[in-house]
């Protein structure tokens, strides 16, 4: 899950610990009762040379994790961004408390945010950030630095984006069809989750039932002489078997916390690929305003109108301008073309050079998942494997307990 | 007041036929199936009719093969007649004559099959009963001809004796029995109890199949979204068709275990819920005959009473008024009352022997029942068990083939 070659994670050991309570005042000065993950780091170098230090250590709540994670999408739009761990509890079946605070949410939550972590500090690019490097080492002041990256200034405005969608005229192919993967990656697995939360909850009814048979059998047995050994034995084994559901779904919860992954994951790419639109857009744009104000210029210079403006119908109703006039406003266009020559040129690099990036990042990405989807539908066949072994013993018990009737 | 075919004494019953200890007959004699309905429309109604093939050695049968049509009506007689003429033995219940809604769990078409196989167990276990595979009712009815068997149930008590004698069991009914010996009171308490489980292993034996119908219908949409899934992934297209293909097989097995239930599991605990009810009216009717029984004898004892009291009645003052010679007179009435107590006398004879012969079938039968029981339900549920055992090894098996194959 971890890639090699990594840079932060090579040199040091993240890990969150622990989840607490903590009670505090919020924005509306209300007390209000949150959740605390304690993050452990050791450098690798102290651990190998045979020394055992303790390790540095700090609390950071969700809404640190999520300040931060807005700063990564910012500071770099081309990476396919690691997702945070679900804020609410959602594709809940009947069992499972939808209330965050839980200790089975919580517990989930914690393990989701330091797989975040090591997701971030294992990625090429992302860790090498210092303000990666603040979060997990020092507690106080970082919301302090981070905001002072002015980060928040920085995100684009979701109309814009929107509208780049709609209006960029030549998206490279290969990120159009990325998007449209990441659309059906996200309507799929949000699929699957739902319908297997519906199987969970009746295959907890099933099983649940079944220990029902425990106590009918168990009051039957007293009223047999023969069966009644037979009767009482079976009766635990179905007392058993009632039982054994509860692990089997907790497993399974932690396979659909893997799907959930990708489901966020699903966003972040479509992310890098709306950033590549708007990029895009932004450079046909900027070339387009070249286009027309060379235009302007050759208008202005010949004097011939070539295709219809303004001006000219102005011209023909008022009059032409002055010369010293055309004079100020030649010498306006050509400062305004040599900006526009040189925003286009920007445009150009920064569209290419976040094409090559994005590009790269996305190759990555889709290795990445490849490799861990497959792990955890290797796993999710392996758990039902060990269903069966458990159905197998307990009935094959119950077998025998039926014979001695 | 006694019906024709009843044996007059315990003696005769014993010689008829005989308690087998052992069920396990090598020496089965006689062999019925009920199959092949069929629907016949009148103008006044509709009604289904099972062909009922009877082969057999027995020498009380003409033949050695028989084959009748027979329908529900006429197994309902069968059972009624058995139940008349031995009233304290234990007949296997018939399959219901009205369906409850959730009693049966599938459609129409598989209605007439559950009631076929309640029907040929039902003669089945007639004919394996010592005693009541010998009864005449139980040869006509396997033997005879529509109409023949249509004159035949004209015969016995009419319809007013009939009455009488319902009229009596609930007047003994009302009495209620003084003396009821310890072990039927044990087998009655037995039998409250017993009732109650069997009832609650039926209801919960229905709910599971019910959650295992749902669980299902989930499970045969959860495969799809799998496939479909793989519509949009290369690299992960095998493995996540190796995963829809898994639970594809999960809902065939489940399926398949589903069905299982329903038709070896549902069924006995549902005619064991049918039998406890049948032991209650059994006890009942015993108790019935022995209520029957002390009311005589206590007829009897102030019949004695009355005879040896100091004769100052009213009808000895009258028969004086009128001229009898009081001593006549009284010489009369310990003649008239002496008559009267030894008819008591005999009848109570015979009330004994009836409440002895009933115990004693109750009793014989009250063994044979439970190790039918035993029987049954033991071959039920290990039946059960041993498919679902069979049900997560080939699921098992599935799996691992997957898991080498595509995943």
């Amino acid at each position: 899950m971890v890639e090699e070659g990594s840079t932060l994670l090579r040199r040091m050991e993240i890990s969150v610990a622990e989840a607490e309570k903590r009670t505090g005042k919020n924005t509306v000065n209300m007390q209000e009762i949150f959740t605390v993950y304690l993050i452990e780091t050791r450098p690798i170098d102290a651990i190998t040379e045979g020394h055992n230090p303790a390790p540095d250590s700090l609390w950071r709540r969700y809404s640190e994790f999520e300040i931060l994670r807005n700063y990564l999408l910012v500071t770099y739009p081309f990476i396919v961004v690691p997702p945070l761990p679900e804020k609410r509890a959602e594709f809940v079946w009947h069992k499972l408390s939808a209330d965050n605070m839980d200790p089975d949410f919580v517990e989930r939550r914690r393990v989701g945010l330091e797989n975040f972590l090591l997701r971030v500090a294992s990625h090429s690019v992302l860790s090498n950030d210092k303000i990666l490097y603040h979060f997990l080492t020092e507690e106080h002041r970082w919301k302090e630095v981070v905001c002072e990256t002015g980060f928040q200034a920085k995100a684009d405005s979701r109309i814009k984006a929107l509208s780049a969608t709609f209006r960029v005229k030549n998206p490279d192919k290969r990120f159009t069809e990325m998007k449209h993967y990441s659309d059906e990656l996200q309507s799929l697995t949000s699929q699957l989750l739902r319908v297997r939360a519906r199987v969970a909850d009746r295959l907890y009814g099933v099983y649940k039932v079944h220990g029902n048979y425990g106590r009918v059998f168990s009051e039957w047995s007293a009223l047999e002489k023969e069966m009644g050994d037979g009767l009482q034995s079976a009766g635990h084994h179905m007392d058993a078997y009632a039982a054994s559901v509860d692990d089997m779904l907790e497993e399974e919860e932690h396979y659909a916390d893997q799907l959930k992954e990708y489901l966020f994951y699903a966003e972040a790419l479509r992310a890098v690929c709306r950033k590549h639109e708007l990029t895009q857009y932004e450079l046909e744009t900027a070339s387009s305003d070249l286009i027309s104000k060379k235009q302007q210029r050759e208008e202005l210079a010949t004097g011939m109108v070539r295709t219809f403006s303004f001006k000219g119908m102005t011209n023909k109703l008022f009059g032409q301008e002055t010369p010293e006039q055309r004079e100020a406003k030649l010498s306006l266009l050509e400062e305004q073309i040599v900006q526009g020559e040189e925003t286009v040129t920007e445009k150009t690099v920064e569209c290419e050079e976040y094409v090559k990036g994005a590009w790269v990042d996305m190759q990555r990405f889709k290795e990445q998942k490849d490799r861990d989807l497959r792990e955890a539908l290797i796993g999710y066949a392996v758990m039902q494997i060990s269903m069966c072994k458990k159905g197998i013993q307990v009935w094959t018990n119950a077998k025998e307990c039926f014979h001695k009737m | 007041m006694f019906n024709a075919s009843m044996p007059t004494s315990p003696g005769s019953m014993v010689n008829q036929c005989k308690f087998e200890e052992d069920e396990e007959s090598d020496s089965k004699d006689i062999f019925i199936t009920v199959d092949n309905p069929e629907s016949h429309v009148t103008a006044i109604e509709t009604f289904i009719t099972y062909r009922v093939l009877t082969k057999t050695t027995r020498s009380e049968f003409d033949n050695s093969e028989y084959e009748v049509r027979r329908r529900y009506q006429d197994f309902l007689w069968l059972k009624g007649k058995l139940e008349d003429t031995h009233s304290t033995l234990i007949v296997h219940p018939l399959p219901e004559k009205f369906v409850v809604k959730g009693m049966v769990e599938r459609f129409n078409g598989d209605f007439i099959e559950t009631r076929r196989k309640a029907l040929h167990k039902f003669l089945n276990r007639v004919a394996d009963h010592p005693i009541l595979s010998c009864s005449e009712d139980f040869k006509v009815f396997l033997s005879a001809q529509a109409w023949e068997l249509t004159t035949y149930k004209k015969q016995g008590p009419g319809f007013l004796s009939r009455m009488g004698e319902t009229v009596r069991a609930v007047a003994n009914s009302v009495r209620g029995v003084k003396n009821r010996p310890e072990e039927f009171t044990a087998i009655q308490e037995y039998v409250e109890d017993f009732s109650n489980k069997i009832g609650s292993l039926d209801k919960v034996t229905q709910r599971i199949v019910k959650e295992q119908k749902e669980y299902l219908e989930e499970l045969k949409e959860y495969g799809p979204t799998y496939t479909l899934w793989s519509g949009s992934e290369e690299e992960l297209a095998e493995q996540l068709k190796g995963v829809a293909g898994c639970i594809e097989r999960c809902c065939k097995e489940t399926e398949e275990q589903v069905g299982h239930l329903s038709d070896t599991l549902v069924p006995v605990l549902h005619e064991y819920v049918l039998c406890a009810e049948t032991l209650k009216a059994v006890l009942r009717r015993r108790d019935n005959i022995q209520a029957e029984f002390e009311a005589k004898n206590e007829a009897l004892a102030t019949k004695k009473v009355d005879r040896d009291a100091e004769s100052s009645d009213l009808g000895f003052v009258w028969g004086s008024l009128l001229g009898k010679n009081p001593e006549e007179a009284r010489h009369q009435r310990q003649e008239r009352l002496d008559g009267e107590i030894e008819e008591l006398k005999e009848e109570i004879d015979k009330l004994e022997d009836r409440v002895e012969w009933a115990n004693n079938a109750l009793k014989g039968d009250w063994g044979r029942w439970q190790r039918s029981m035993r029987g049954d339900l033991k071959s039920a549920f290990l039946s059960t068990a041993e498919k679902n055992v069979d049900y997560y090894e080939k699921y098992f098996i599935f799996i691992h083939t997957q898991i080498t194959v595509s995943l």
